[in-house]
């Protein structure tokens, strides 16, 4: 299946065009800057807001071009006024538009908890399902350069600590823009998180309107000795790892979650049957974060199903730091679960 | 009313000292040594320098994302932080922080906030320190015409206001955000303005011009200094570069080229330059001597962070908590 595959390059997509002509190409960032277009363009009830969403580089060029296209009515620069904004937009989902919220960087959006974790989470639930928020905000985390402490954090597990929230990390260009089409029509609030990494990642994307169903996982290689349960950005380190494992004679499958909330735990015990171990790969912090929640459902569900400890590649419990030498030794990737994968195979 | 030329030669020389050491990082940049990004505050200088001024160097200063200017002026170690752009453990945060992040507790820069808005209810806090204590010392608190779109400017300046705190709020309204205009964020035109909406003073100034932030900021301090509580002031300015990196913006179509200009035109060092010369303040040699004493500093400072030594892996987890 041509949309299930993690193209680890250009190069690799390019081979499989020539085999398959009919893959459609896009990278990760087009894929969300199409399905944002077609939304636009289909339903006069959505709408983009956000800061900078008008600016020539259009947030990493996922909305580049939207405003003068669409008009800033409907693609619509807001001041810096994370909290305010976060609360309009509720707003305007509560009568039952389709407002999407982009936030350049996760960071920024820890002032618009209030909003998120005191009303957007709450509201369905503490008025009896009387109302609901469809309400969708992209938010960017990942590696920058040098950006360090307050430009570069992976907050998932916040949001997903939160209960009211779903929560989404597509992992490629097929899912990005199908998951942003399932997020706006879902009507809950959707957090949606990008790893600015994935941006140049080139996939099959078909060019209509399509969704790809919330809180499924996907198996992205099949494999027999260790589960690799990954998030976003790890699942090409993953995939990357399971290849390197093969020449060790290790087969690794490589779960790409797509959803954090609410989670496919169906997915990750299935494969655990086969395998009996499991390793998580996940960008965010270790100490509490949601590889965590993963390596505890497991303990708590599938516990027979275990034959060695469970495993995490995570990141360590201290803000980002700046200088390179430091970025370097805190961000983990193909490596880590190379290693983490040997500890417990066979 | 006339500055006293010791005044004025020193304003000149901290504006200068401002200037030449970006335009150092604009010239080194390209060589990637500097792994973080860095925002310039070439064409704003005149403000730090005017009002820094008037604060001892116990008194306390705010900065935001844009301060490495803030930091000179406010008597920074040059060398802490040119090692903290290359990332050493000799730099002002160890390379923990980042040209972002600048702090020297030992001038009152108690920490630098790239969250926009994020420093300016730290200056009233250290503020309020101040008139717990009755130490008489100040806040300054910098921030752009970005973070006057934050709730927290509000709710910071209400407090101020209220409690009557030796804080004097500067607002570097350079007319954008990122490569948001001012148009596109406020409602009103006058930043300055606002105060009255909280009984309080605000004064808008010729950011560009070193002397008429100089007197504002007179004012401002005298105002904390007596117990009549925050002022701010709002000073006009132009930033020449991009929002971020040592580029211009223009050709990506982020502002208008014939904007940038008429704004270079104005030049704040240059122009005091040929006021102090045609006032006979200063002439063609001492505004020499007066670069060579900087840029010498300035490759010093270079030369002592490009042979620091990197972090270690070992470093990663320092630091955290106190022991
Ligand atoms: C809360 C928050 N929102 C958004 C950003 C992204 N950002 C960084 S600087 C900046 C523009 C700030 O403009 P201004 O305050 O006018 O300062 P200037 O860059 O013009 O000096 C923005 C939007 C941020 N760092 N923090
Ligand atoms: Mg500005």
């Amino acid at each position: 299946m041509p949309w299930t595959k993690v193209y680890s390059d250009r190069s690799e997509f390019d081979i499989a065009v020539e085999k398959d002509p009919s893959l459609r190409g896009l990278t990760y960032r087009d894929a969300i800057l199409e399905a944002s277009t077609q939304l636009l363009e289909s339903d006069k009830e959505f709408f983009i807001m956000g800061e900078g969403v008008d600016d020539p580089g259009g947030v990493f060029g996922t909305t580049k071009g939207l405003t003068e296209k669409f008009g800033a009515e409907r693609v619509m620069d807001t001041p810096l006024a994370e909290n305010g904004i976060t609360g309009v937009a509720m707003g305007a989902a509560l009568t039952g538009m389709r407002p999407l919220l982009v936030h350049m960087r996760v960071d920024f959006m820890t002032i618009s908890l209030d909003q998120i974790a005191n009303h957007a989470a709450k509201w369905r639930y503490m008025f009896g399902g009387a109302i609901n928020v469809p309400l969708t905000i992209r938010a960017i985390v990942g590696r920058g350069w040098g950006s360090a402490a307050q430009h570069s954090q992976s907050l998932q597990a916040m949001f997903t600590s939160v209960p009211g929230l779903k929560v989404v990390m597509p992992a490629t260009p097929y899912d990005a823009k199908g998951m942003l089409i399932s997020s706006i029509y879902d009507d809950n609030p959707v957090i949606f998180i990008e790893n600015r990494g994935l941006y140049e990642q080139v996939g099959h994307v078909p060019e209509e309107i399509y969704k790809v169903e919330l809180g499924k996982g996907i198996v992205r290689q099949e494999g027999t000795d260790v589960t690799v349960v990954a998030t976003s950005q790890m699942v090409s380190e993953a995939t990357k790892a399971a290849r390197a494992l093969v020449a060790d004679g290790i087969s690794a499958e490589v779960i790409d979650m797509r959803t954090l909330v609410p989670m496919d735990k169906e997915i990750v015990i299935e494969s655990l049957k086969k395998t009996g171990r499991l390793v998580i790969a996940d960008n965010g912090t270790k100490e509490g974060g949601y590889s965590a929640e993963v390596a505890a459902f497991v303990s708590e569900e599938a516990f027979d199903l275990l034959k060695a400890p469970i495993q995490r590649v995570a990141l360590p419990g201290v803000p980002t730091p700046a200088s390179h030498v430091l970025e370097a030794a805190y961000y983990k990737g193909a490596d880590d679960i190379v290693s983490a994968v040997k500890r417990i195979a066979g | 009313m006339t500055l006293d030329t010791t005044v004025q030669i020193e304003l000149y020389t901290s504006m200068l000292r401002v200037r030449l050491l970006e335009e150092k990082v604009v010239e080194l940049y390209p060589v990637q040594e500097m792994k973080c990004p860095v925002h310039l505050c070439i064409g704003q200088e005149a403000i730090g320098s005017g009002v820094a001024a008037h604060l001892k160097s116990d008194d306390y200063l705010f900065s935001n994302h844009r301060g490495h200017g803030h930091y000179l002026v406010k008597g920074g170690d040059m060398r802490a932080l040119v090692a903290e752009f290359y990332g050493r453990t000799t730099g002002c945060s160890k390379g923990k922080g980042g040209s972002m992040h600048v702090i020297d507790t030992s001038v009152g820069m108690l920490g630098t906030s790239a969250i926009v808005g994020g420093g300016i209810p730290m200056g009233v806090g250290a503020a309020l320190a101040s008139s717990i204590r009755g130490d008489g010392k100040i806040s300054a608190v910098f921030f752009g015409d970005g973070a006057f779109d934050e709730g927290v400017f509000y709710e910071s300046y209400n407090f101020a206001a209220l409690k009557n705190l030796p804080v004097i709020f500067v607002c570097e309204n350079n007319f954008y955000a990122t490569n948001s205009t001012q148009k596109a964020r406020h409602a009103g035109s006058r930043i300055a303005d606002s105060a009255a909406g909280f009984d309080s003073k605000g004064i808008c100034v010729d950011g560009n011009d070193v002397e008429a932030v100089y007197n504002a900021a007179a004012e401002a301090a005298e105002r904390a200094r007596s117990g009549k509580g925050p002022t701010l002031i709002e000073a006009l300015t132009y930033r020449w570069k991009g929002h971020v990196g040592p580029g211009t913006d223009f050709q990506a179509g982020c502002r208008p080229e014939a904007e940038l200009n008429a704004w270079m035109e104005k030049c704040p060092v240059k122009s005091y330059r040929t006021i102090l010369i045609e006032t006979g303040v200063i002439d063609a040699a001492r505004d020499e001597e007066i670069r060579d004493t900087i840029s010498k500093e300035i490759d010093d400072a270079f030369e002592f962070a490009i042979s620091s030594p990197l972090p270690t892996e070992a470093d990663l987890m320092t630091d955290l908590f106190c022991e």
